[in-house]
């Protein structure tokens, strides 16, 4: 049951680049994806469209020859990984009606991207409050408007193309709020130098449509009943304490203070993971993407979050490590000198922004005893204070005592703050399933013939 | 200097720390995590006197639900005396549960097949029977453990019990063969008597004291579903095989189905039992197997989502029983651990009893079928 | 290219590849679940399928990813 050469989990830039470079070197390869189209986050678009943006011909064009040199499995889930023997295992749920089945591999790359990383704050759980990429997700892959008159807060450079994306479509974006200083990106030498052309861009896109862009300042608060109707926006001093304090009317939010790495399937497999300079737990790779745990590569987000093009070389350095390795053992290095470089340069500056964009304490004071921390348990910042008053050290025995992290999203969306409020470094998720599975489902998985 | 130390900040630690401290001690709790993070966090919170075998556990398990039953009036944590339903797939099968439940003289009640659904709406059919314990219980296992620590804290006078998380003992002070302390990576720390209450690592603390408690890690997988809106689950619900496999020696595998719901809406599945070291690597056919058995039973499961599962370690004994009372071999020592899977059921009783021994009253039970002389 | 599904019974417009989320967010309806506890209103948050707080039941069945869900002609879709 030897199946394919490498299965890659994930069709964003890292996945798709991924696995066209290990089919052109003539592994057999299948790429999964939970979505409908190819893209990821960075590359969504709406049906029967073309990705948009930087770089996006290029990755039309990656995906058009991926289409006849490996298998897309589209809509397809993945809920598990197992290592066996001398192959992986890969457990996917296909389609909406969610048939199991396995995939076997003689090796693996995780290419899962990364989602946001919001922080709580009063109102936070208000209809009409959506975390950036949320409102960047609706808008490219969905043509819909988070709102009528929106507001976009938060921290880092992706704040700028999500406001500039909105105003384009015709939105009235009440404020652009950057809870961190003016740039970061102006006086950084290194990020100065890449980004900054980037960001002049969407800065003069803002201008044009007069919306205003404030530093130092964020959305504390969201007032509404059914519905967010107006939130308070803070100026705050350099740890983000609220120095005043005005009411903006809106119908909707965008808020994103960085992103989580997507790592549960290489959690699961035991792979080791380090932390990136946001923060985040992220999987420990070498030069040649390759994680400790042998067969199993990672690119993209889940190695550090980096952006598109970094995302891309990795995937590209990974699918040329597998064809290697498969081909003559593990060891030695594949990858071209000019490839190593650039991807050098691009993580050198990836570590910057991470560093410009720092979360800064003083989030801790927005929160009020009663404001929700975990969306889905329903878990107030008093009963986490109280879980540590009681003996609860860290996330994890606050979670036993408390529940935040217990309910649907399993800690994906609350992690990063209740690991602040527990003063610690966000622990490397272990979550054994990654995607619900129905009991259904999982009493079958062993009668489904493998792929 | 307290009066006792009590190694180990889970359930049991926390009751021998709560009933001692009740009975006028100063008791100093030290754990090298965070409040009942270790056996006591993976554990269901099990308050079970259905599935005892007539005996010296038996007897502790009934001691102990009457003592949850008054713990569980200070509230802070959730305790659900529900009662415990064993079904039986056959009749020969129900007649050994009826020849059971008459043996323990534990409250029963028999449920011919017909009534099950009286019970359990959402019963598979075909079942032959079963048998309804209306004592078994279910606790919230960390909470109850923090809060009887932080109510012993309370209640008993100024500093009578404290709570010292993130310290962990490498080793015990010795004055001749007596224990007088431990030592631990923030010092020394002294009392007149030490109790090891280390759950699955009972064997290795006490290990440092130079004497040997054979207790093993016995795996155990749960799955835990989605939220769900109304309760489907009433009772503690599991099959026969389970109390087999309970009182099994074997290293392999063995599951049997356990089902319950929770306040929080989700229904914990077991059971697995397995022992293969401290290995955390997820078994998926493990997981398979507590699907379909949960189903087989509850087969309006099948459509309901498990958004987690997780494993433990039930701290394991060859003889099944657990090791409650001082060491012979190491005076001032005491142990409170080994309970296997019945630890947070079993722990206010464990705890009373050593407290009563420490205070130099005549136990509530005999001790002696759990003395820890039985491995000397 | 767009057509209806139902909600609760009310007709929604969906335009052709929209998830369920985008055309119940698209139509205004910007909350349609209550949460356990306390009954708070819920609907599109990270659209992307990871904070489950748009859950809803599409022909059935319970407990879909409303903005994974993409909507088909005359899908029925019912919220708690």
């Amino acid at each position: 049951m030897t199946g394919y050469d490498l299965v890659v989990v994930g069709g964003g830039p890292a996945g798709v680049a991924g696995a066209l470079s290990a089919a052109q070197a003539g592994l057999r390869v299948a790429l999964v994806d939970a979505g409908p189209r190819l893209g990821g986050q960075y590359f969504r678009h709406r049906a029967g469209s073309l990705p948009s943006g930087r770089g996006a011909d290029r990755f039309v064009r990656q995906c058009r020859a991926l289409r006849t040199r490996a298998e897309l499995l589209l809509d397809h889930k993945v809920w598990a990984v197992e290592q066996g023997e001398d192959s992986v295992t890969v457990h996917v749920m296909a389609g909406q009606e969610e048939r199991p089945f396995t995939l076997a591999c003689r090796s693996l790359l995780i290419a899962t991207g990364a989602h946001d990383r919001p922080l709580p704050f009063p109102g936070w759980d208000l209809p009409g409050v959506l975390t950036a990429g949320g409102a960047q997700a609706l808008l490219k892959g969905e043509g819909v408007p988070a709102g009528r008159r929106v507001v976009v807060s938060g921290t880092g450079p992706f704040l700028l193309p999500v406001a500039a994306g909105l105003a384009k479509a015709g939105v009235s974006v009440a404020g652009v709020f950057e809870a961190n200083g003016p740039l970061g990106l102006a006086r950084h030498p290194l990020l100065a130098a890449g980004k900054a052309g980037e960001a002049l861009g969407y800065g003069a896109a803002l201008a044009g449509h007069r919306v205003p862009y404030r530093t130092r300042h964020a959305v504390v608060a969201a007032h509404g009943s059914s519905r967010v109707t107006h939130v308070t926006v803070a100026r705050l001093d350099a740890e983000w304490r609220v120095l005043s304090s005005r009411t903006v009317e809106c119908d909707a939010v965008a808020v994103g203070y960085g992103f989580v790495p997507q790592i549960d399937l290489a959690v699961q497999l035991g792979c080791a993971t380090t932390h990136s300079a946001d923060g985040s737990p992220v999987v420990d790779v070498d030069e040649g993407q390759r994680t400790s745990v042998a067969s199993v590569y990672a690119a993209g987000e889940p190695t550090g979050v980096g952006g598109a093009e970094l995302a891309e070389l990795e995937g590209r350095t990974a699918g040329l490590t597998i064809a290697h390795d498969l081909a003559s053992g593990e060891g030695g290095d594949p990858v071209p000198g000019v490839l190593r470089r650039r991807g050098e340069r691009l993580r050198a500056f990836a570590r910057a922004l991470q560093e410009a964009y720092p979360v800064q304490p003083g989030w801790q004071d927005w929160l009020h005893d009663d404001t929700l921390v975990c969306r889905c348990e329903e878990v107030p910042v008093s009963r986490i204070r109280e879980a540590m008053d009681l003996g609860a050290t860290d996330a994890r025995s606050i979670k036993l005592l408390a529940r935040p992290g217990m309910g649907w999203c399993q800690g994906r969306i609350c992690g990063y703050a209740v690991s602040c409020l527990a003063g610690e470094r966000p622990q490397a998720p272990r979550r054994p399933i990654a995607q619900p599975i129905t009991l259904g489902c999982l009493e079958r998985i062993e009668d489904e013939q493998p792929h | 200097m307290s009066d006792v130390i009590v190694i180990g900040a889970g359930v049991v630690g926390a009751a021998c720390a709560y009933y001692a401290a009740a009975a006028g001690l100063d008791v100093t709790v030290l754990d090298r995590g965070p409040v009942a993070g270790g056996t006591t966090g993976a554990g269901e919170g099990n308050v079970l006197v259905s599935d005892k075998e007539p005996g010296p556990e038996l007897d502790l398990a009934l001691l102990s639900n009457r003592l949850w039953r008054e713990l569980a009036e200070h509230g802070g944590f959730e305790y659900e005396p529900k009662g415990g339903l064993v079904v039986a797939e056959t009749g020969e099968v129900q007649r050994q549960l009826v020849e059971l439940a008459g043996k323990q003289g534990v409250e029963h009640t028999v449920v011919p097949d017909t009534e099950l659904h009286g019970y359990e709406p959402h019963l598979a059919d075909g079942l032959a029977g079963g048998v309804f314990y209306p004592q078994d219980a279910q606790v919230q296992p960390m909470l109850a453990a923090a809060r009887l620590l932080r109510h012993g804290a309370d209640s008993f006078g100024h500093g009578a019990l404290r709570l010292r998380t993130g310290v962990t003992v490498t080793g015990f002070v010795r004055s001749g063969e007596r224990v007088t302390g431990v030592r631990t990576d923030h010092g020394d720390i002294l009392a007149d008597a030490v109790v090891n209450a280390a759950g699955t690592w009972g064997g290795q603390v006490a290990a440092l004291a130079g004497v040997e408690l054979p207790i093993l890690p016995r795996r155990g997988f749960i799955l835990v579903t989605e939220p769900l809106r109304e309760p489907l689950i009433r009772h503690k619900v599991y099959t026969a095989a389970y109390v087999t496999n309970v009182a099994s020696d074997s290293a392999d595998l063995e599951t049997s189905a356990v089902v319950e719901g929770t306040p929080a809406g989700s229904v914990l599945i077991g059971a697995s039992r397995e022992r293969v070291g401290f290995d955390r690597t997820t078994s998926i056919p493990v997981l398979r197997r507590l699907a379909a058995q949960a189903t087989a039973l509850f087969p309006v499961l099948r459509n309901r989502r498990v958004i987690r599962s997780y494993c433990g370690f039930r701290p394991y004994c060859p003889d099944h029983l657990p090791v409650i009372g001082p060491d012979p071999r190491a005076p001032g020592l005491l142990h409170a651990c080994g309970h296997e899977g019945a630890g947070i059921g079993l722990a206010p009783a464990t705890g009373h009893l050593l407290a009563q021994l420490l205070s130099g009253e005549r136990t509530a039970l005999d001790l002696a079928p759990f003395s820890p002389g039985r491995f000397a | 290219m767009s057509f209806e599904i139902t909600v609760d019974g009310r007709p929604v417009p969906v335009v052709q590849g929209q998830s369920v989320g985008a055309a119940l967010h698209a139509a205004g309806i910007t909350s349609w679940r209550s949460t356990r506890r306390e009954g708070r209103p819920r609907g599109l948050f990270c659209g992307i399928g990871v904070c489950f707080d748009c859950l809803v039941t599409v022909n059935g069945r319970e407990s879909q990813r409303a903005c994974l869900v993409p909507a088909s002609p005359g899908d029925e879709v019912t919220t708690s």
